[in-house]
């Protein structure tokens, strides 16, 4: 039969005896390989969602409230629906009134507003039109009378009894409520040799990812196509057929190349939903976008967390118990927010190893944009506040921070408090290759006046344990297609590439489960339609979860290869491997075939050849209210350790160095992971010092802009120095977990303990402006004058 | 500068410029920004706007040689001078040593900087071959980069200047 077909074709196999195989245990992961879409991007090829052209298509943009809470009293069309070039006006009367949200416990979001607006920048009407300068005059000429109602912008001011409600449903404006007891923290504070508590408010940041949103919708035949600058194309596509009652089946989302996300691209906005209702109504694509300005508003970047830490630790300086008591300021609507609550205690007890604990917290609604899930998820903050904290009891008892930090540090194979297991955990490894990298025991109290150093710890997920919303699906899946002639394999994964490089590592983790290369790799990622479901890009999960599900496919179709390989060679498939495209006897290395000549055989005598993978993490986490949250298969630990200069006159802070040392378990591309460290304490370096959304007394953002909204600048980095330590996750794809938030959490802690080490003052909000560490310096100097006198 | 008014009193001018090399003459309103002439008429989206108000520098490209923030320069500024966009630093399949670098030091992430910051590294080499770390650090300060904490970019940046 093979030798009649073979008479038809002149398919000639290609000559692999020359190639040698390596002999490192692993020829794909493990290495720095350059990204996939490396090339596409240095050339200015890639397109943006707001890159896309279709024909026909119209521009729109979204008419934002310029009150932050007044009642609607009417609005008027008709003068923009008159200028040449507009094509559609909508409001609430054109749109479902269905509210939707990301957190399914509370849906309290509108398209448009329907009575009443809740914050400067929310949602009224929208324009779309055949270009953007008619659009930008169109949203002029809506005419939207309003009947402006009393705001709160203060947690504190919100909860008052007599309060204006953002939200009726919610009295005193409490949007969530936390109270969660592990232990008994009472009976740990009255056995403790030392009580402290200590008080600390963060800022409000945000991601601002340097691509605006866009999202362009087409209708066709009652099917709704939605390309738009997301990190969950399956999450919008369930809340967009939830909206408008449609089919999951009949909406399809899909993203071209995403300009970085952070948790600030996670939920769908009113430009997937308005776009929508535009496109089916005109019969034209139409893409809807932000400005800078319109992205600040949308927000949905770092809470505003008012932190009281309370802890007892004995005379060693071992943690007993530790009580957190946050509030926390949510914005107008819940966002992720419910979450983000949840994992701001559910962190704390992840890295220290302590059994009691106790956490309140409360989300509180006011008239500001809404708040959500920015990298490191709600734990940054507290850990900001947790991490100052123990310096301050590490200096009462006279332990080294370093010291302390060893002291209580968790070890592997633990269950936290809260109910989360824990396999690999390396932090004292960490804690320890950190002190000597940074020279800590040469430099902790010799450093010249005005220098300081500091440390903080940090741990994150390898992705959420749950879906966002109540789903029995899988949260990751994969197709693994080779091509006909075996010269190339495509992968099939709804996983989402938002800059921080899954599609390479994917390809890469493919290729080593499949014995392939990772340079004829191909991969088609996060389209609703072409690829199997993921879950996304949030929570740090698709190293892990994502993985797993390659993997799986690679190795479905590595062992079919074997199988035929078997076959054509008369070999035992016992005695047969696959690497780097070259199937071997592993008695006898020299005997050998092509994976091309293999997979080209397997399709002409059976078809496709084809392998799939599906991942769920195990069942996870304890019984009580809000036990999800935090849950992972794995978790990341980090140390950081930073070097400040003061400047006493300016309070300028220089950051000299920054040493960070991660076990994230097993690296699939090293290069990729420390630019994952770069960046992640980049972010955290800008909400530390610089970076804060304000406000005006009216609830108008004051820097809706990236000249005033101070990220940090090329001028602004210091030196940073990426370490790892050897660690090995066992319920990770080749021992691999999660690292691109983790390093954005101990920062902030870091920075500030080094500024107290440096010049003996504590800042206890973000962020540590030099304006603050000057006025604290001031306050300091003025204390010791009068005690002088 | 020629100019036709439309119906709605509404002024264009005829304007060429030299893009990468080739000729265009297009009509212009007196307010449509380069970037967005190179993006639009031009179709050469490379060019990326992260703020339309000069702060981000996505939009970078080369006017006569010189790195500017296309989004703040007018397209009728720019009639009868030579620009050099992102789309125009490859030579064929062969990369700039720039682009190649930046490939090879995993200087991109998600990439929405990365042709403006190329731009202005560009600028930079091609008035000082071989800059300092500081010198580097400088040249691409008003490109912001919210993914790579300009680490990698800046080795990229020496890198490319090196091989030179
Ligand atoms: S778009 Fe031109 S500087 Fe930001
Ligand atoms: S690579 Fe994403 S903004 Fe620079």
């Amino acid at each position: 039969m093979e030798k009649k077909r073979s008479s038809y074709t002149n398919y000639k196999p290609e000559d692999i005896s020359g190639v040698k195989l390596s002999e490192e245990k692993y020829s794909v992961i493990g290495k720095s390989v350059p990204k996939i879409d490396g090339r596409v991007k240095v050339t200015g090829q890639a397109k943006y969602t707001g890159d896309l052209k279709f024909p026909n298509m119209l521009v729109g943009k979204i008419l934002t409230s310029p009150h932050a809470h007044a009642r609607i009293l009417s609005i008027d069309t008709s003068e923009a629906e008159k200028l040449p070039g507009v094509k559609a006006v909508i409001t609430h009367k054109d749109v479902p009134s269905l509210k939707y949200g990301i957190s399914p416990a509370r849906w309290d979001e509108n398209i448009f507003c329907i009575d009443k607006v809740r914050f400067v920048g929310d949602k009224v009407a929208a324009v779309a039109a055949v270009d953007e300068d008619t659009v930008y005059k169109a949203l002029k000429l809506i005419k939207v009378e309003y009947e402006v109602l009393p705001a709160v912008f203060d947690v504190y001011e919100a909860m008052k009894e007599g309060a204006p409600l953002v939200h009726d449903e919610y009295p005193r404006n409490l949007n969530a409520e936390i109270h969660q007891n592990f232990g008994d923290v009472e009976k740990a504070f009255a056995e403790a040799y030392y009580v402290r508590t200590d008080r600390f408010v963060g800022n409000r940041a945000y991601q601002a990812p340097m691509e605006p949103h866009s999202a362009i919708s087409i209708w066709e035949n009652g099917k709704l196509t939605v390309y738009c600058s997301t990190q969950s194309p399956h999450y919008f596509q369930y809340y967009i057929a939830r909206e408008f009652g449609m089919k999951m089946g009949d909406v399809r989302v899909l993203k071209t190349f995403i300009g970085g996300g952070f948790g600030g691209k996670l939920e769908p906005t009113g430009l997937e939903f308005a776009g929508a209702v535009i496109a089916k109504m005109t019969g034209r694509p139409v893409r809807m976008f932000y400005d800078r300005a319109d992205m600040f508003a949308h927000n949905r970047g770092r809470h505003r967390v008012h932190m009281e830490i309370t802890t007892g630790v004995d005379k060693n300086g071992k943690i007993l118990g530790v009580h957190a008591n946050f509030i926390q300021d949510g914005g107008a609507y819940t966002s992720l927010g419910i979450a983000t609550a949840y994992y701001a205690g559910a962190m704390l007890p992840l890295t220290y190893d302590f059994e009691n604990f106790k956490f309140d917290m409360l989300r509180v609604y006011t008239n500001l944009p809404a708040c959500g899930a920015q990298r490191g998820h709600g734990a940054p903050q507290p850990r900001y506040a947790f991490e100052s904290h123990l310096d301050r009891i590490a200096e009462h008892l006279g332990i080294d921070p370093v010291e302390l930090r060893l002291r209580n540090a968790r070890k592997p194979n633990t269950v936290t408090p809260n109910d989360f297991g824990v396999q690999s955990c390396e932090l004292t490894a960490c804690i320890e290759k950190a002190r000597e990298i940074s020279g800590w025991n040469e430099k902790k109290g010799k450093l010249p006046k005005g220098r300081g150093i500091g440390v903080a710890v940090g741990s994150f997920v390898s992705g959420a344990g749950y879906p966002i919303y109540r789903t029995d699906l899988p949260h990751s899946s994969a197709i693994i297609k080779v091509g006909e002639d075996g010269t190339s394999a495509t992968l099939y994964t709804g996983a989402n590439d938002i800059g921080q490089g899954s599609d390479t590592i994917l390809c890469q983790m493919a290729a080593e489960a499949m014995g392939f290369t990772y340079e004829n790799m191909k991969i088609v990622a996060a389209d609703t339609e072409t690829t199997p479901l993921d879950f996304g890009a949030y929570s740090s999960r698709q190293t892990l979860m994502s993985g797993a599900a390659v993997k799986q496919a690679g190795e479905e179709v590595k062992a079919q290869i074997l199988e035929m390989a078997s076959v054509m060679m008369e070999v035992d498939v016992g005695d047969l491997d696959c690497r780097e495209a070259v199937v071997f006897c592993k008695s006898n290395p020299e005997i050998r075939k092509s994976f091309g000549e293999v997979a080209r055989t397997f399709f002409v005598q059976k078809g496709p050849l084809v392998g799939r993978g599906v991942y769920s993490p195990p069942k996870l986490g304890g019984k009580f209210k809000g036990a999800a949250v935090g849950t992972s298969p794995a978790y990341s630990f980090a140390t950081q350790i930073s070097e400040v200069e003061i400047d006493e006159e300016t309070g300028e802070i220089d950051v000299k160095e920054v040493w960070d040392v991660h076990d994230c378990g097993q690296v699939i591309n090293p290069s990729l992971l420390h630019a994952q460290v770069h960046g992640a304490l980049y972010m955290g370096m800008g909400e530390t010092v610089w970076e804060e959304v304000v406000f005006d007394d009216k609830g108008k953002i004051l820097n809706p802009n990236l000249g005033e909204y101070r990220l940090p600048t090329a001028l602004d980095m210091p030196k940073i120095s990426s370490e790892l330590v050897e660690s090995y996750e066992p319920l990770g794809p080749w021992g691999v977990k999660e690292v691109g938030e983790g390093a954005t959490i101990p920062t902030m802690g870091c920075y500030n303990n080094a500024i107290y080490d440096a010049t003996g003052v504590q800042v206890n909000s973000l962020p540590l402006s030099y304006e603050k560490v000057w006025r604290a310096l001031k306050e300091k100097r003025e204390k010791e004058k009068n005690k002088e006198e | 500068m020629q100019a036709i008014t439309d119906n709605n009193g509404v002024k264009r001018y005829l304007i060429t410029l030299n893009v990468n090399g080739d000729s265009y003459s297009r009509v212009v309103k007196a307010n449509t920004t380069l970037a967005n002439f190179l993006r639009e008429e031009l179709d050469l989206t490379g060019t990326k706007k992260g703020c339309e108000l000069g702060d981000c520098g996505s939009c970078t490209v080369l006017l006569d040689d010189k790195p500017v923030d296309s989004c703040l320069v007018l397209a009728v500024e720019a009639d009868g001078r030579h620009i050099t966009t992102i789309e125009g630093l490859a030579q064929h399949e062969k990369l700039d040593k720039l682009q190649e670098s930046f490939v090879n030091n995993a200087a991109v992430q998600c990439g929405y900087c990365t042709p403006g910051m190329i731009m202005s590294a560009k600028a930079l080499l091609n008035r000082n071959p071989h800059p300092s770390e500081q010198e580097v650090r400088e040249a691409i300060a008003g490109n912001l980069c919210r993914c790579t904490g300009y680490v990698n970019i800046v080795k990229a940046v020496l890198a490319a200047a090196d091989e030179q």
